[in-house]
C-alpha cells in the first residue's frame, strides 16, 4: 500500500461539491463581520467614528481600537527572537496605521451585505505621513518608545526602535581568513526576488460560535495550526484551552499564509464571546491581497572566493528582507531559513551570511511555500552559473565540484535550521544530476537549443540545484481504532491544506493492517478529537504524522495479535496480521477478524483478559532533526524578441524524496509547486506606488499562471536516499516543486540571451527581456 | 437596501422560491438562500472562475450575475452533476482518476466549465480544451492533470 498510486480518499466529497470550506458553515442568527481598513500606508489616526454605521438597521456593533485596547499584540509562533517583539501587530491599529489594509475598525451586522454597507459608513480620519517603502534604504525611525513598549509586552520600558527589526549573522569556518589569503578569484552577484505570496484560491474565513449549553467556543474554518491557534484564542478570551474547540474544515489551499493567527481571527473569536452570537467572517479577494501575509521580497548580495576549478572556498553574503509593516506569527523564520539553507548542496567550507529584516509600509510578510529556499536558491544558483561563466567551466561541472559527497553523509553543517542542528541526513547529489542528465538527455537538449539558436531563435536551457528541508518535529501522534464492525479509523492532530494527507495516512495504516486504504477513515484537524498537533507547515506531515501512524499501526497489530493468541490459545509467534484478520501462519484458514478481536475487547471482556478496553492503539513519533530532500529543476525557454515574452517550453524536475508514499500525490505536489514557482519567476509581484499605495489588489493586476502559462511538467522521483531518521524513510515532498524555479528559469533565459548573469531579479518582466534581447549578440554553445 | 423581491430559481431541476435583495449575486443566492455551497467564490470579480455554473447550458460566472437576472433560466451547479458517489459524472470520475484536484476549491468551477464544454462539443481537442481551461484559476495542481482529466472525459463522452 505504501508507494501505491492509490486514489485519494478526499475526492468523492469534493467532486460533488459537498466539501465544507470556511464559508460553508452557517448558524441561525449569525452575525457577519466586516473589517474597515486603512486607505493610506502611513498616518496618524485622528478619529474613527462609527456612529453613522451603528444607525443602520441590522448593525449590531462596531469596534475601534478603544474597544480592544486590553488585547495584546499578536504573538509569534515560530522563531520568536526577542528583539522582534516591539514590531508585533495590534489587533486594530493603535494610533498609527502602517500599511494600506491595516484593520482600523470592525462592524458586525446581520448580513454580509449589510456589514459592508456599515463599514463604508465608518469615518476614518488619518493625517498622512510619508511612507517608507524601500528596504534597501537606510533604516528610519519606526515605532516610538510607547508603542515599542506596548507591543513588546515585556513589562519593561523600551526605547524608540528603527525600521531594522533585526540583523543576525549565521556562519561557520573563517570567511575573513579565507578572503585574506588572496588566493582564488572573487565573484560577486546581486539577486533580487520580488514580493509575492501563496494566494490560495480560498480566501481566509472563520466562524466562531459560543455554545452556551456546552460552555464551549467552537471555531470552524481554521487551517494549518489549529492547536496553536486554540491556545492563542483561549488566552485572548479567557477560556480554558479545553473549552475552545477549533475545527479545520476543508481548506482551499494553504501554501504558508493561510491558517496563521491574524488580527481578524482574534476579532471573530472575541466577538462571538462578547456578542453571544455566532460570528462569521469571510475575507474577500481584495482584502486577501492587502491583508494576508505577503512573502519573498529579498535582495541578496553574494561574494564568493572561488578556486580555478570552480570550488567555492568561501561565501560571504548579506540580504535584506522586506518585512512589511509588522512582524507576524512567523517571527524571523524566513530570514533564518534563507541563512541556513543558502549553502544548499555544496560544501563551501567558509560561510557567513548577514540577514537584515527591515520594516516598510507594506502588507506584513510571512512564509510562503519553500520560504527562504526559493529566495536563497535563486541567489546561490545564479552565483554558481556566474562562476561557471567567468571561469569558462560547464555549469554542471561547477556543481559537481562543489557537491557534498555521498560518502560524507550524514553531513553536519555547523549551523542551526529552524532551531535544530543542521544535518543533511542522506543524499547522493551527483547521482541525481547523472540520472537527470541521462534520463532527459541533457547533452541532446543542449545540442538542440544550440542548433535552434544558430537558426536564429532565442532559446535556452538552464537549471538549478537545491536542497529542501522537511519533517520538523518535535513530535506528532496518532490513534488507530477498530470498532466492533471492524471499521478502522485513524485519528490524529495533523492538519490538511488540501495536499491529500488523509490518503497518505490511510495508506500507511493500511500497509500494516493489510486492508484497503479506502476502508480507513481519517479524522484530523479538530482539537476535540485529538490532544496534540503541531500543524501543516514546513512539509512535516508525511514524515511526522506518517511515522506516528506507522507506530500506532504497529502497536495496534501487536495488541490484536496478543488478544487473538489468548483466544486461540496459541503463541503470538504463530500468528500474523493479514487482510484485516489475525491468522495462524501455518493454517491461514484459522483466525479472527479485526471486528471479532474488537468485540473481545469490549470493556467487560477486556478486563477479564487484562487488556485495556477497545481495539485501539496510540503511536507517537519524535524527531529532533529535520530531513533534507534534494532536487534539480531544468527548463527550456523560448524568448519572443518582439514582445519580450518568456515561453517555457519544457520543465523538468528530479526530486529525491527518500520514499514516495504515493507517487501520484508527490508528482501532484511538485507540479503545483512548479506552477507557483513560475508565477514568482515570471508574473507575480506586489508593486507599490511611492506613497505606499498597493497597485496589485485584484486578479487583474496580480497575475497567477493559468493553463496557458504552465507547460507539462516532466517529473523524475527518485528514492536513492531514504531518510535514516524516521521509520518510513520518507522526506517531505510539499515544497521541492517550487524551490528552484526562479533559478532554473533565470538560468535558461541567460542561456537564450547568451548573456551569462543577465538576469539578476525575478519576476523576469517582458520589458527586461525585450531590452536585453535587443542588446544580445551572436550565438554560443550551451555550457 | 433591505427591500427584498421574490425570485424563483430552477436549480438542478428543483424549484427554489426565495426572497432576496435585488443586489444579491446569483452565487450568494445559490449558496446562502438555496443551500448549495458547492459553488465557490474565489475572487468575486469575474477572474478565477471558481463560481462557474451552467445557465441554460452555458458556463457563467455566478459572481457576476444577479440572482434576479437568472429568473426563468435553468441552472446547473456541481451538486447537479451526480446523484451520489457511485454514479459520478464522467468529468468528475476523470478528475478523480487523473488526480485533477488537490484542495478541491477550484474544482466545482472546473467541473462545470468542462461539463458545459463537453456537453456542447464532445469532440473538443486538447488545444481548444487548454484554451477553455485557461479561463479558470487553480493554485494547487499546475493544471496538467486537469487537462488530462478533461481529455479523458472528452474521450468517454464522445465515444
Ligand atoms: S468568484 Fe466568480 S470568477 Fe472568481
Ligand atoms: S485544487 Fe486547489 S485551487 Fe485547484
Amino acid at each position: 500500500m505504501i508507494g501505491a498510486r492509490a486514489l485519494r480518499l478526499e475526492d468523492p466529497v469534493l467532486l460533488r461539491g459537498a466539501g465544507r470550506y470556511a464559508a460553508d458553515t452557517y448558524h441561525a442568527g449569525e452575525l457577519h463581520m466586516r473589517v474597515v481598513r486603512s486607505p493610506v500606508a502611513h498616518g496618524r489616526v485622528r478619529a474613527v467614528d462609527v456612529a453613522d454605521a451603528l444607525r443602520l438597521d441590522g448593525v449590531v456593533a462596531a469596534w475601534t481600537y478603544d474597544d480592544v485596547a486590553d488585547l495584546p499584540a499578536i504573538g509569534f509562533r515560530l522563531t520568536p527572537r526577542e528583539e522582534l517583539l516591539p514590531y508585533r501587530q495590534p489587533v486594530l491599529a493603535r494610533g498609527v496605521v502602517r500599511y494600506v489594509g491595516e484593520p482600523v475598525a470592525v462592524v458586525f451586522a446581520t448580513s454580509a451585505y449589510l456589514a459592508e454597507d456599515a463599514a463604508e459608513r465608518v469615518v476614518v480620519e488619518i493625517d498622512q505621513l510619508p511612507a517608507h517603502i524601500d528596504p534597501d534604504a537606510d533604516p528610519v525611525a519606526w515605532v516610538d518608545a510607547e508603542q515599542a513598549t506596548w507591543a513588546a509586552g515585556l513589562g519593561t520600558p523600551l526605547p524608540e526602535q528603527d525600521s531594522e527589526a533585526t540583523r543576525f549573522v549565521t556562519e561557520y569556518g573563517d570567511v575573513e581568513a579565507a578572503f585574506a589569503t588572496g588566493a582564488g578569484r572573487i565573484i560577486e552577484l546581486d539577486a533580487v526576488i520580488g514580493r509575492h505570496t501563496g494566494v490560495p484560491m480560498e480566501c481566509r474565513g472563520l466562524v466562531a460560535h459560543y455554545v452556551e449549553a456546552d460552555q464551549e467556543l467552537v471555531i470552524d474554518g481554521a487551517a494549518k495550526v489549529p492547536f496553536w491557534n486554540r491556545d492563542a484564542i483561549a488566552d485572548v478570551t479567557g477560556l480554558a484551552p479545553s473549552q475552545v474547540v477549533v475545527r479545520e474544515t476543508h481548506v482551499g489551499g494553504g501554501f504558508g499564509p493561510r491558517g496563521e493567527l491574524y488580527p481578524e481571527d482574534v476579532l471573530v473569536a472575541l466577538a462571538a464571546m462578547r456578542l453571544r452570537a455566532p460570528v462569521k467572517w469571510i475575507e474577500d479577494r481584495q482584502e486577501h491581497l492587502l491583508a494576508t501575509n505577503h512573502s519573498r521580497g529579498q535582495h541578496h548580495r553574494l561574494r564568493a572566493l572561488v578556486e580555478e576549478d570552480g570550488f567555492i572556498r568561501a561565501l560571504d553574503a548579506t540580504f535584506t528582507l522586506d518585512q512589511g509593516a509588522y512582524v507576524r506569527t512567523h517571527g524571523a523564520t524566513v530570514g533564518s531559513l534563507t541563512s541556513s539553507m543558502l549553502p544548499g548542496p555544496y560544501v563551501i567550507p567558509n560561510f557567513r551570511v548577514e540577514a537584515h529584516v527591515r520594516l516598510t509600509h507594506k502588507t506584513p510578510h510571512g512564509t510562503y511555500r519553500s520560504p527562504g529556499r526559493y529566495e536563497g536558491t535563486f541567489a546561490r544558483e545564479r552565483l554558481v552559473d556566474k562562476i561557471a561563466a567567468e571561469l569558462g567551466l560547464g555549469r554542471e561541472q561547477v556543481r559537481r565540484r562543489n557537491f557534498i559527497a555521498v560518502e560524507d553523509m550524514p553531513y553536519e553543517r555547523p549551523i542551526q535550521a529552524m532551531g535544530t542542528s543542521m544535518v543533511h541526513d542522506s543524499g547522493d547529489y551527483r547521482l541525481l544530476l547523472d540520472k537527470m542528465s541521462e534520463g532527459y538527455d541533457f547533452p541532446g537538449i543542449r545540442a538542440e537549443v544550440a542548433a535552434r539558436r544558430a537558426a536564429g531563435e532565442a532559446v535556452g536551457f538552464g537549471f538549478g540545484y537545491f536542497v529542501e528541508k522537511s519533517g520538523i518535529g518535535p513530535v506528532e501522534g496518532a490513534r488507530i481504532s477498530v470498532d466492533t464492525r471492524g471499521r478502522v479509523s485513524v485519528t490524529c492532530g495533523a492538519s490538511s491544506v488540501g495536499q491529500g494527507v488523509d490518503t497518505v495516512l490511510a495508506q500507511v495504516a493500511a500497509e500494516t493492517l493489510g486492508i484497503p486504504h479506502d476502508e480507513i477513515r481519517v479524522v484530523r484537524g479538530r482539537t476535540d478529537r485529538f490532544g496534540y498537533g503541531r500543524g501543516a507547515f514546513a512539509t512535516r506531515l508525511s514524515v511526522m504524522a506518517g511515522s506516528a501512524v506507522a507506530n500506532a499501526a504497529a502497536a495496534l497489530r501487536d495488541k490484536a495479535v496478543r488478544v487473538a493468541a489468548h483466544e486461540l490459545k496459541v503463541s503470538v509467534e504463530e500468528l500474523e496480521l493479514a487482510d484485516g484478520a489475525v491468522r495462524l501462519v501455518a493454517d491461514p484458514g484459522r483466525g479472527l477478524s479485526l471486528a471479532e478481536i474488537a468485540r473481545l475487547l469490549e470493556p467487560v471482556c477486556a478486563v477479564e483478559i487484562k487488556e485495556d478496553p477497545g481495539l485501539d492503539a496510540d503511536g507517537w513519533f519524535r524527531s529532533d532533526h529535520m530531513t533534507y530532500p534534494y532536487g534539480l529543476h531544468a527548463a527550456v525557454v523560448r524568448l519572443d524578441r518582439g514582445t519580450g515574452q518568456t515561453v517555457v517550453e519544457r520543465y523538468l524536475v528530479g526530486y529525491d524524496v527518500g520514499r514516495a508514499l504515493n507517487p501520484t500525490l508527490v508528482e501532484g505536489q511538485i507540479a503545483g509547486g512548479v506552477a507557483q514557482g513560475l508565477g514568482g519567476a515570471l508574473y507575480e509581484e506586489f508593486l507599490y506606488a511611492d506613497d505606499g499605495t498597493p497597485l496589485c489588489t485584484t486578479f487583474m493586476d496580480y497575475l497567477i499562471p493559468t493553463a496557458h502559462e504552465v507547460p507539462p511538467i516532466e517529473i523524475l522521483i527518485t528514492e536513492d536516499a531514504p531518510s535514516p531518521i524516521n521509520p518510513l524513510g520518507v522526506k517531505g515532498a510539499g515544497e521541492g516543486g517550487v524551490t528552484a524555479v526562479a533559478a532554473a528559469i533565470a538560468s535558461a533565459v541567460d542561456d537564450a540571451l547568451q548573456r551569462p548573469g543577465a538576469i539578476t531579479s525575478v519576476p523576469i518582466r517582458p520589458q527586461a527581456v525585450h531590452d536585453l534581447a535587443a542588446r544580445a549578440t551572436g550565438s554560443r554553445a550551451t555550457g | 437596501m433591505s427591500q427584498t423581491v421574490p425570485v424563483r430559481l430552477y436549480v438542478n431541476g428543483d424549484r427554489h422560491d426565495i426572497d432576496i435583495e435585488p443586489r444579491r449575486t446569483l452565487a450568494d443566492a445559490l449558496r446562502d438562500d438555496c443551500g448549495l455551497t458547492g459553488t465557490h467564490l474565489g475572487c468575486e470579480h469575474g477572474v478565477c472562475g471558481a463560481c462557474t455554473i451552467l445557465v441554460d447550458g452555458k458556463p457563467v460566472r455566478a459572481c457576476l450575475m444577479f440572482a434576479v437576472q437568472a429568473e426563468g433560466t435553468s441552472i446547473r451547479t456541481v451538486e447537479g452533476l451526480a446523484p451520489d458517489d457511485q454514479q459520478l459524472h464522467p468529468v468528475q470520475r476523470a478528475f478523480w482518476e487523473k488526480h485533477g484536484l488537490q484542495c478541491g476549491f477550484c474544482t466545482p468551477g472546473f467541473l462545470m466549465l468542462v461539463a458545459g464544454q463537453l456537453e456542447e462539443k464532445p469532440e473538443t481537442d486538447e488545444e481548444e480544451m487548454r484554451d477553455v481551461l485557461s479561463s479558470n484559476l487553480c493554485r494547487c495542481t499546475g493544471y496538467q492533470n486537469i487537462l488530462k482529466a478533461s481529455m479523458a472525459a472528452a474521450e468517454e463522452m464522445s465515444g
